[in-house]
């Protein structure tokens, strides 16, 4: 299988401050790659420097075979982009905003591209609309459409269904889904953990390094965490009596129950049972999830960024 | 019930937003003081030392006594000295020289016989504000100037009013009409106005609603861009041009002696020039005020150093040679010939070229300094 993006030590600065600092990633030709990290990790910078929308300051790498240095204009000649933030024209209706776009790409048959564009989304009844009047689940699919209009071999998605209704996000999901099946290679940085989920793989991301990468299950495993269910017996400090345990590195409330985590399976289930002889509370072990691994990440390089910063 | 709390509040926040706006905070400043210096320094209603040039046919005593006079006055300056009627219709026609002295042949011989020849002096009245002064104080010193060159033996002479006859022409604007100056200069000073602020408003609007992630997204180079924001001003430019023009016909009669498609050729030059300032501006400027206010910056001294408000001839040195740079001076030295003179393509050929330069220099500054990336 080919690469459809190959960067190794990809660092941008910022004054000084590196908001990126040696990415490699590899995302092969047709995959699904879930980009996660904290805010402000440097999802979208790496985006913006894949796409050619920012310089590279150090690394180097290909983008569809492309060098991301030199060839930037041929990559944006071949991929699509979708902003976190809607920036298309809002005082361009639809079609007039998919009609730029195509003629700009120079798209063949331009009226019929951007008609089945439009078709694919569902934006038929929305075609003369102005682009700020829509709602957000609308913009995003008017940006989407822009980004594939081209029929780019790689897509990148920078939060596509931030602030989208679920029923917006599954139909979503199950375009990008489709597109995948068709060839196309796409990158999608996210906060959900049930879209992670939905990646053929993922890139973890904190203070600009790349903490993992893998499919869901082997991000979680190379965590090393255990976790448990905890049943409550009515304690109403529950959460709070768990974070203070020795062994807990999470206590999240689900609903009466609590889900907790930590990196020590014996001291975890030592310090669960402590609880449950002191308050009547019941646990059982559980499988740990993405989440858990992503607190679990996120906590680590804060350290070491502290540590680094010291 | 005001809250004094409350207000304060509101106060203090926007003290802090506006200390943020660096730019914004230095035009508070900047402003006040461009206009100081301008009014202050730069502006003289009374404009001395004027370019004269002088075709003597005479070389006699009186016709040389008269130019010794004028200059003397302060308000002319003798730059040329011509031998032929062609020279002189070039040196009005460009600008070179705003007054010519024509002394006929016999003049002082003439004068000497108490035949009250004529003494020519044509000015070149575009701008009748600018030749006013200069035109009164040589009434006066004509008659004083011949009547010191009649000492001695032909002091009999003196006795009547004035040897000779001063004849004033008061060139391509007989009338002295203020409008027919300013109404063609306002078509400049509407196109620098409206071009710059538009264009910078153009691409500055992009990167505040967010839309310029998107553009540089797509294959599209900084020139398609450049070229791009600036067409459909230019054409926007034109409707404007063509708005005064038949303002200028219908309304202030103002004469059209030259050709309205050499007229049409230099505007383009002028509008792209305009735009490209305004193309340059928007990459510095972060946001739409910014760019309003450096639209503001580069169009004062516009208005007030091209000879559009004030005399060009009246300025100090370093206010002329600021003018000079300005695309907008030699804009309205090509409108007024062109309209007012009759001029053709050799005689606005120079200040056609200023302004391409302009253009050359503003356009070569907007390119570098866009940037293809969000950096």
């Amino acid at each position: 299988m080919t690469a459809a993006i190959a960067v190794r030590g990809l660092t941008k600065r910022f004054s000084g401050r590196a908001v990126v600092d040696g990415v490699d990633l590899t995302v092969g030709e047709g995959r699904i790659m879930g980009f996660l990290g904290p805010n402000g990790s440097g999802k979208t910078t790496t985006i913006r420097m894949l796409c050619g929308l920012l310089t590279v300051d150090a690394g180097e790498g290909t983008c569809l075979g492309l060098d991301i240095r030199r060839e930037a204009a041929a990559i944006k000649r071949q991929a699509g982009y979708m902003t976190q933030r809607f920036s298309l024209y809002e005082d361009m209706t639809v079609a007039e905003n998919l009609d730029f776009v195509a003629r700009v790409h120079g798209i063949p048959g331009r009226r019929a591209r951007v008609d089945e564009a439009v078709a694919r989304l569902g934006l038929g009844d929305r075609r003369g609309q102005l682009a700020g009047s829509l709602s957000g689940g609308w913009k995003q699919r008017l940006a989407l459409a822009a980004a594939i209009l081209h029929r780019p071999r790689l897509l990148l998605l920078d939060e596509p269904t931030a602030g989208v209704d679920p029923k917006a996000r599954r139909e979503f999901w199950d375009r990008i889904h489709g597109f995948a099946a068709e060839g196309m290679t796409v990158l999608v940085s996210t906060h959900y953990m049930d879209e992670a989920e939905r990646c053929h793989a993922i890139a973890y991301i904190a203070y600009g390094r790349l903490l993992t990468h893998g499919t869901v299950a082997e991000v979680v495993a190379a965590t090393g965490l255990a976790a448990a269910v905890v049943t409550g017996g009515g304690e109403p400090r529950l959460i709070a009596r768990l974070k203070a345990l020795p062994g807990v590195e999470t206590a999240t409330a689900m609903g009466a129950d609590a889900h907790v985590a930590g990196g020590d399976a014996a001291a975890l289930a030592a310090a669960l049972d402590g609880l449950a002889r002191e308050t009547g509370a019941a646990w059982r072990p559980e499988a740990p999830n993405l989440e858990d691994a992503f607190i679990h990440l996120m906590a680590q390089s804060r350290d070491n960024f502290a540590a680094g910063e010291a | 019930m005001l809250s004094l709390a409350r207000l304060a509040a509101m106060i203090f926040k926007e003290f802090v937003q506006i200390r943020r706006d660096r730019p914004t905070f230095g035009m508070i400043v900047g402003i006040p003081l461009l206009q100081l210096l301008l009014f202050g320094f730069a502006i003289n209603s009374d404009p001395k030392h004027l370019p004269t040039g002088v075709l003597d046919a005479d070389h006699g005593p009186v016709g040389r006594a008269v130019v010794a006079a004028m200059r003397a006055s302060g308000y002319f300056e003798v730059v040329a000295d011509f031998v032929s009627e062609a020279e002189v219709e070039d040196a009005l026609a460009t600008g070179k020289t705003q007054f010519v002295v024509t002394v006929p042949a016999d003049f002082s011989r003439r004068v000497l016989r108490g035949e009250r020849p004529q003494l020519l002096v044509e000015a070149d009245a575009t701008d009748p504000a600018a030749a006013a002064n200069a035109l009164s104080a040589l009434e006066k010193l004509a008659d004083g100037a011949a009547a010191r060159a009649l000492a001695g033996p032909s002091a009999s002479l003196r006795r009547a009013a004035a040897p000779f006859d001063l004849v004033v022409h008061r060139r391509y604007n007989p009338e002295g009409e203020t409008a027919f100056n300013i109404v063609p200069g306002l078509m400049g000073v509407v196109l620098t106005m409206t071009m710059v602020i538009m264009t910078c408003l153009a691409v500055t609007r992009e990167r505040e609603r967010g839309t310029m992630e998107s553009l540089l997204a797509l294959p599209l180079r900084p020139v398609e861009v450049m070229l791009g924001k600036i067409v459909p001003y230019i054409l926007i430019g034109y409707v404007q041009v063509l708005f005064i023009l038949v303002a200028a016909k219908f309304l202030f009669a103002v004469p059209m002696q030259g050709s309205l498609i050499l007229l049409s050729a230099a505007t383009i030059v002028f509008i792209t020039a305009n735009l490209a300032v305004g193309f340059t501006f928007s990459t510095i400027a972060a946001n739409q005020l910014q760019a309003v206010q450096m639209g503001f910056f580069f169009f004062l001294p516009s208005i007030m150093l091209s000879g559009f408000m004030f005399p060009f001839r009246g300025m100090p040195v370093w206010a002329q040679t600021v003018g000079e740079c300005l695309p907008l001076t030699h804009f309205l030295r090509i409108v007024r010939g062109i309209l007012l003179k009759g001029s053709g393509g050799a005689e606005i050929l120079a200040d056609l070229l200023a302004i391409a330069a302009f253009l050359a220099v503003a356009g070569a500054v907007a390119l570098r300094r866009y940037r293809v990336t969000l950096d």
